[in-house]
């Protein structure tokens, strides 16, 4: 009976998309439609050939006991090979700031819909698949118990997947709400909220089901992350559909109470995808590799409160001396500047855990990935509130300087972060003894950080060069600067900032082939085989 | 107290999850809800007027090609943002905008107020290829928009949509989408007088100089406009804003 409807569900599927494909506005929905029809043809089929081999089936797959790791080892793929896709994007619109040629007149190929691309590659494709592979790895071991839900894990894990993917084809078409780091369309957006639905579903009944008395440290950022997401994703993408057989969909927030609801979402797409859950990550995986506890418990608890209220808080930094009103701007910066001090809470607890174990930095270059994530997580969080100053962001605002901060929060905290559970994660869901190179894990580790420093200075120098050349201002009056003066005198800058941004890449692609090797069990991490007594 | 509720918290998961959810919304409450009722948010200004047919199907293209990541439209209230790009803008200027497009990045200047600034040959020659304007910008160059031909027949369900959301098209004005969207690019073929009646300030003319209606008249009718409805000479700053 199950397989009967699971069949039928998947045939009418096709149909439907079929509809879509055939009656649909634009070539992105066509080609979305496509793509599913596919997606539940394969499924369609697949169905039918498994039928019958459900559970009652005394030759069928018998209920799982242990640890849920299948999907973890799926999410360390994509995590790295997202990353890998992401960088090089990233290096490729670097290259285009410096070399216009290379957007090659074509749509696909252009600036405007590959820098989304970029971004969303990067936050939502490398960042969210690490962050739900270790999650679920994470709260499997702090909880002592499988992950909940039986196969709903495994919809988590393709259905975000296939969101990604429904998102970076439609960028390339020319798909878009215009709405920084949620650029995509309605029907992306209806999909991701039941995925996450789902994904929150399975992490709290992980958690209900504990066999601990108290829930981890890391699971309290996870969970926060989760559910603030769902309320941020939720409502920046209120919007009304032009038809149901077409992208386009116009939001229901105007002009300037759009753009104060678009920076709750974009500066928390910030504090609460790429700071709040990399820190749980932090809370396990530096314990973890260091072996010794967490510093301060206390300290823990208290900028766990402190850092999501404030964050929250922070979305108006980013409108300052604009049309919002002053009240927002400044109750904006305010909150943005306290929110230092949770954040330093944060590295301080990161940075001490280590106490007693500072030897292993010079042998691990693990453990220094992780370290001097956190390192640059304490950049970033001192020069993101002294950006959000108004008399600062007067300056730094529209330049580059916001793109060095950015990225050095994003290179050296979530990227390296992410590095390093990676390298501890795939030696053993492998079940290896060993990484396939050590030594591959420092060439990644130098390459990377060289990579960031070029960046990021290169983008500091030229922002506020930028800055400074917009608003001098000469002895009778007059502007000094055209505003194309300033765009000639960035190119050796974006010219450094896209060789830092190859290093980085380069870095990655290291860690791609290094991860790889150690899965097929090549070098160092073969597993020794039994040898039989004589 | 505070660390007795915490307890709570961390050994109840219901628990945290609705601390948590509590703990981070008030932030947003606070500081977006008002927006919606305080009567000095958006000020009170002569002019503004929702998008024409045309010039919101130039919108669109100018959102698909994504021209926001690089091109703000916010003139913040600062001396050389004012010399070089006119006055600061207005949040009554972007009240019909849905979404907005502040922006957030200057790789190329501000677009709030480039209406009027070229001609439409310098906007068609510059789509063409920005360099053959400005040998130093890096703007990719957008030659497939002069030969995409568009159609107005989505045009009434886009502003219908838009009405749901609050913008303040009439029916007679969804009515004529179709005839407002021909009549502004090509102003001999319908009845230009009646698309100024709806869209005071609408420019009706032929923008790239070509026979037929392409995506690159619709963005340079919505390039020609921006910045231009809000009539300043009328407009009194409030001192409590």
């Amino acid at each position: 009976m199950a397989d009967t409807v699971k069949i039928a569900g998947w045939g009418l599927l096709v149909l439907l998309f079929g509809m879509a494909a055939n009656w649909g506005e634009d070539i992105a929905y066509r080609t979305h439609a496509l793509l599913l029809i596919v997606v539940s043809a394969v499924m369609f089929i697949w169905s039918i050939r498994t039928a019958g081999s459900g559970p009652n089936d005394p030759d069928g797959p018998r209920p799982e006991t242990g640890y849920m790791d299948g999907v973890v080892r799926y999410g360390v793929i994509a995590t790295a090979f997202w990353g890998v896709v992401g960088f090089l994007a990233g290096v490729y619109i670097a290259f285009q700031l410096a070399f216009p040629l290379l957007n090659w007149d074509l749509p696909w190929t252009s600036f405007g819909r590959l820098r989304p691309l970029h971004t969303s590659a990067v936050i939502f494709a490398f960042g969210g698949n690490a962050l739900i592979a270790t999650s679920f790895y994470v709260v499997q071991r702090t909880c002592a118990v499988r992950l909940w839900g039986g196969k709903a894990a495994w919809f988590v894990f393709w259905g975000y997947n296939l969101f990604i993917v429904l998102a970076a084809t439609g960028y390339v078409l020319g798909q878009t709400q215009s709405r920084e780091y949620a650029e995509p369309e309605w029907y992306a957006d209806l999909w991701l909220t039941i995925v996450w639905v789902v994904y929150l579903a399975v992490f709290l009944m992980t958690i209900v089901k504990r066999k601990e008395p108290h829930i981890y440290v890391a699971n309290w950022f996870y969970l926060a992350f989760i559910v603030t997401i769902a309320m941020l994703h939720v409502v920046n993408n209120l919007a009304v559909p032009v038809s149901i057989w077409g992208s386009e969909s116009v939001t229901v927030f105007p002009g300037v109470q759009g753009a104060m609801v678009q920076w709750w979402y974009g500066h928390n797409a910030v504090g609460f995808f790429l700071t709040v859950p990399f820190l749980a990550m932090m809370y396990y995986f530096i314990p973890k590799q260091a072996e010794r506890p967490i510093y301060s418990y206390k300290l823990s608890i208290i900028h766990f409160w402190a850092i999501i209220f404030l964050y929250i808080w922070a979305g108006p930094h980013h409108l300052h001396y604009t049309a919002l009103p002053d009240w927002a701007q400044i109750l904006g910066m305010v909150m943005s500047v306290i929110l230092w001090m949770p954040s330093w809470g944060g590295m301080i607890n990161g940075l001490m855990t280590l106490q007693g174990a500072w030897d292993k930095l010079r042998t691990d270059p693990i453990l220094r990935m992780l370290v001097v994530a956190v390192g640059f997580y304490g950049m970033a969080t001192f020069e993101g509130p002294m950006m959000s100053i108004r008399s600062v962001n007067s300056l730094s605002h529209y330049t580059e300087w916001t793109i060095g901060h950015v990225h050095s929060g994003a290179l050296g905290w979530n990227g390296m972060i992410t590095f390093g559970a990676l390298y501890y994660l795939v030696p053993r869901l492998w079940n290896r003894p060993a990484l396939y190179s050590t030594a591959l894990v420092s060439w990644h580790f130098w390459l990377a950080t060289i990579g960031i420093v070029l960046y990021a200075a290169s983008m500091w120098v030229g922002g506020i060069m930028q800055g400074l050349m917009w608003r001098e201002i000469d002895d009778q009056g007059f502007l000094v600067n055209s505003f194309i003066d300033s765009v000639a005198a960035m190119h050796p800058m974006y010219v450094v900032r896209a060789l830092g941004g190859t290093l980085f890449l380069a870095g990655g692609i290291l860690m791609a082939w290094n991860l790889w090797q150690t899965i097929v069990g090549a070098g160092a991490a073969r597993t020794p085989t039994p040898v039989p007594a004589e | 107290m505070f660390l007795k509720l915490h307890n709570w918290a961390e050994t109840n998961a219901v628990a945290l999850l609705f601390l948590s959810l509590i703990v981070v919304s008030v932030g947003g409450l606070v500081q977006i809800a008002p927006l919606f009722y305080l009567d000095n948010t958006i000020e009170k200004v002569d002019g503004m007027r929702p998008y024409s047919p045309l010039e919101l199907a130039g919108r669109n293209v100018y959102i698909r090609e994504g021209c926001y990541v690089c091109h703000s439209q916010m003139i913040r209230v600062m001396r050389d943002e004012v010399d070089r790009y006119g006055h600061y803008s207005l949040a009554a200027e972007s009240m019909y905008d849905h979404p907005f497009q502040w922006g957030s990045k200057r790789t190329g200047p501000d677009l709030a107020r480039v209406g009027g600034r070229y001609s439409d040959d310098w906007h068609v020659a510059h789509m063409h290829d920005p360099r053959d304007i400005v040998p130093e910008s890096i703007m990719p160059a957008y030659p497939w928009l002069a030969e995409t031909p568009i159609a107005p027949d989505r045009m009434a369900r886009v502003m219908a949509a838009n009405r749901a959301t609050g913008v303040p098209y009439t029916d007679e004005m969804i009515e004529s989408a179709s005839a407002d969207f021909r009549t502004q690019a090509d102003p001999d073929s319908g009845d230009a007088d009646a698309l100024l009646a709806r869209y005071p300030k609408a420019q009706a003319r032929n923008f790239d100089g070509e026979p037929g209606i392409s995506e690159l008249d619709a963005l340079i009718a919505y390039l020609q406009m921006l910045g231009t409805l809000v009539d300043f000479s009328t407009f009194e700053p409030a001192a409590s804003r």
